[in-house]
């Protein structure tokens, strides 16, 4: 029978199949972060249970990290019992851990790939839902509870139910100055934000698989805000290239066998999709969100939704409550909306391209004076590299800070966030009242899209600013 | 686990669409390292003001929904983040069984970890239902024969029989894997040969 690259990940990690299609399902991979774990651990010790495979275990603390100067230690006392609880847990279990100091601490998903610890046909699970961002490497990765942190780390495995297959077919070319980021937050606009769910969305078309794995990246991790349990991509010889000789790859034999594995992962030409829908390339703008949900999303070029013209009750609610909490008027310009700050990283767009990406904008240019804007590299080795290039010359010359790798304003966990009505261009994932600090109004943009905004002060078009 | 098999209560009503996990539990209470105490900020954003005042009209301050076990909400209930925090502060706050129309994968799955019931009805009935709410009647359910009963009125609803079981018998998941140790060591013997990779050895 024909089948998916979901179902061959799937059947491949199969350890028990009930009746009714509850299975367990092997975990190859197991990342941890301070905030979901604790109960995890509390679990295990309450139970008098070990970690079945601590070596299959890779912890980091990020979501709790100060970004400013770390040599004092953290100052607020729940963060800092949280980030000690996991590195006293770390050492009781026998969990690898990349410490505050280490300079491989990052978003979690953003060193899992740069260690070569996310590998194509694995089964990679982490309490936290952007793990999605690991399917670029055509890897099964979704984000789990508590519970189920606790569960892997007992047993190694998962209670899980096949979802059902899903295929969106990007094809075409982007016009300039659109990238990988505007892809998704026109898919996530199309599909709404339960567009996905039940579901493991496979990306595909010539316009993915012409992306770069950082791009790629991108793309996967915002697959959680479609709904959908997990986005993956075929991996390819760029994927190969990228992970060959990272510090977790294969090595030697392991990493022909494993090569010659991989270029099995792939979709059969007549296999069945649940659900597929098409896009082209050339026909994706730059993109903004207006409201407080993900699918909130317009082109550059278009005007705030008026709910007027909405018939639909539920959603003429919900259009009139995102704009109040917005603060934005019907049928405004988006390039009318003036910003206070900007944020430039997270798990979505904190790797070195993105970086890359918005310096090229910023390069010789001042941001605007009312605007107060940040750099948070994905990681400390996307830091260090960033440096070696000049680019961090490039922000701090263009007014921008320079940070230490964290999560940061992507959900204002750590001492960074927004005031009551200070309205951000940032390159994270979600724009839910709240998120970026109370009261705080989020739009969601590509890197290049956040450069745009900080340097006119409101948000703008990237494309004005291509050189 | 605590089991769950009958439960009789007035339903909160919450007609919003997508309610998120970061309203539900927002972040600056993640910083927890226990499972318990989250029931105070639930729904955190919204029930208090700035001067963290109680406010009068967001409906889980008022009586009777204060002690509401059933809460009714509008479709995709529960998206956004994994975090287990928010079952964890809905149950804190006593509720244990959500009504929707649909749920975010994740948050679905973390409700059953917890001995929390979250149904899925069609619209309509959840309108009818929470006409029950507005007029402040108890309505009742029962698991074991996957029934509600409202006024005179009763109807069936669909759940999964093996997550049914676990909820009737405050199953342990760890406890139920474990047993089938063995398949997870064959299935471990048998990854060594074929990708010897995963292992690292
Ligand atoms: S960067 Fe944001 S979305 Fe990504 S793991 Fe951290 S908090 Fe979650």
């Amino acid at each position: 029978m024909s089948t998916t690259l979901y179902d061959k990940i799937w059947n491949d990690h199969l350890v028990d199949q009930q009746d009714d299609g509850t299975s367990l399902l092997f975990v190859d991979r197991h990342l941890i972060h301070e905030v979901t774990s604790p109960q995890a651990f509390e679990g295990l010790r309450n139970s008098n249970r070990k970690v079945r495979h601590p070596k299959l275990t890779l912890a980091v603390a990020d979501h709790n990290v100060p970004t400013t100067d770390r040599t004092k230690g953290i100052s607020d006392q729940e963060s800092k019992i949280q980030v000690d609880t996991l590195e006293a847990n770390c050492k009781e279990f026998g969990v690898q851990l990349f410490g505050m100091d280490d300079k491989r601490q990052g978003i979690v998903h953003i060193i899992g790939p740069e260690q070569g610890f996310t590998q194509p046909g694995t089964v990679i699970v982490c309490g936290d839902s952007h793990t999605a961002t690991h399917g670029a490497f055509g890897s099964l990765a979704f984000g789990i509870g508590t519970s189920e942190v606790e569960h892997v780390l007992a047993t190694q495995t998962l209670v899980q139910k096949k979802a059902k297959n899903f295929r969106i077919n990007v094809n075409g070319e982007l016009p300039l100055g659109v990238t990988s980021k505007d892809v998704i937050l026109q898919i996530i606009g199309r599909i709404g934000t339960a567009g996905g769910t039940g579901c493991v969305i496979e990306y595909a078309g010539d316009l993915i698989r012409s992306l770069s794995v950082e791009q790629r990246m991108t793309i996967c991790n915002m697959t959680i805000e479609g709904g959908a349990r997990a986005g993956l991509i075929s991996p390819d010889q760029k994927i190969f290239d990228y992970l060959n000789g990272k510090p977790m790859s294969p090595k030697g034999d392991n990493w022909e066998k494993a090569l010659n594995y991989w270029n099995s992962l792939k979709t059969d030409a007549d296999a069945n999709f649940d659900k597929e829908i098409n896009l082209n390339a050339g026909e994706i703008l730059p993109m903004i969100t207006w409201g407080t949900s993900p699918q909130d999303v317009i082109t550059i070029d278009e005007k705030v939704p008026n709910p007027q013209s909405e018939k639909d009750e539920d959603k003429k609610n919900s259009i009139e409550r995102s704009l109040k909490y917005m603060g934005l008027k019907p049928d405004m310009a988006a390039t009318d909306i003036k910003i206070d700050k900007v944020f430039i990283g997270s798990c979505t767009n904190g790797r070195i391209e993105d970086l890359r990406e918005a310096a090229k904008i910023l390069k010789n240019k001042k941001i605007s004076s009312h605007v107060n804007a940040i750099v948070v590299p994905g990681s400390g080795l996307v830091k260090e590299q960033a440096e070696q290039e000049g680019l961090d010359k490039i922000f701090v010359n263009s007014g921008f800070e320079w940070r230490e790798p964290g999560c940061s304003m992507c959900l204002a966990m750590n001492a960074d966030k927004l005031k009551p009505e200070e309205r951000c261009a940032s390159t994270s994932n979600r724009n839910f009242e709240g998120r970026q600090g109370r009261g705080g109004r989020t739009h969601l943009v590509s890197p290049g899209m956040a450069a745009a905004a900080a340097i006119s002060g409101n948000l703008d078009d990237v494309r004005k600013y291509q050189n | 686990m605590q089991k769950f098999n009958k439960l009789k209560s007035i339903p909160a009503y919450l007609p919003i669409v997508n309610i998120d996990t970061d309203m539900i539990i927002p972040k600056q209470f993640l910083k927890t390292i226990k499972r318990t105490g989250l029931g105070k900020n639930l729904f955190f954003e919204m029930r208090y003001d700035d001067l963290g005042k109680e406010i009068k009209e967001f409906c889980l301050n008022q009586s009777p929904y204060n002690d509401s076990k059933i809460l009714i909400a509008g479709k995709n209930f529960g998206c956004g983040s994994s975090r287990e925090h928010a079952p964890w502060a809905l149950l804190d706050f006593g509720i244990t069984c959500v009504i929707s129309s649909s749920y975010a994968d994740i948050f679905y799955s973390n409700c059953f970890k917890n001995g929390i019931l979250p149904l899925i009805l069609e619209e309509e009935k959840i309108k009818e239902l929470s006409e029950y709410a507005n007029r402040k009647e108890e309505i009742s359910i029962d698991l074991n024969d996957e029934k509600i009963f409202y006024g005179n009125n009763e109807f069936k609803f669909d759940i999964d029989p093996f997550k049914k079981k676990c909820l009737l018998e405050g199953l342990d998941d760890i406890a139920l894997s474990l047993k089938k140790a063995d398949k997870i060591e064959n299935f471990e013997n048998g990854l060594k040969n074929t990708k010897p990779w995963i292992f690292n050895d």
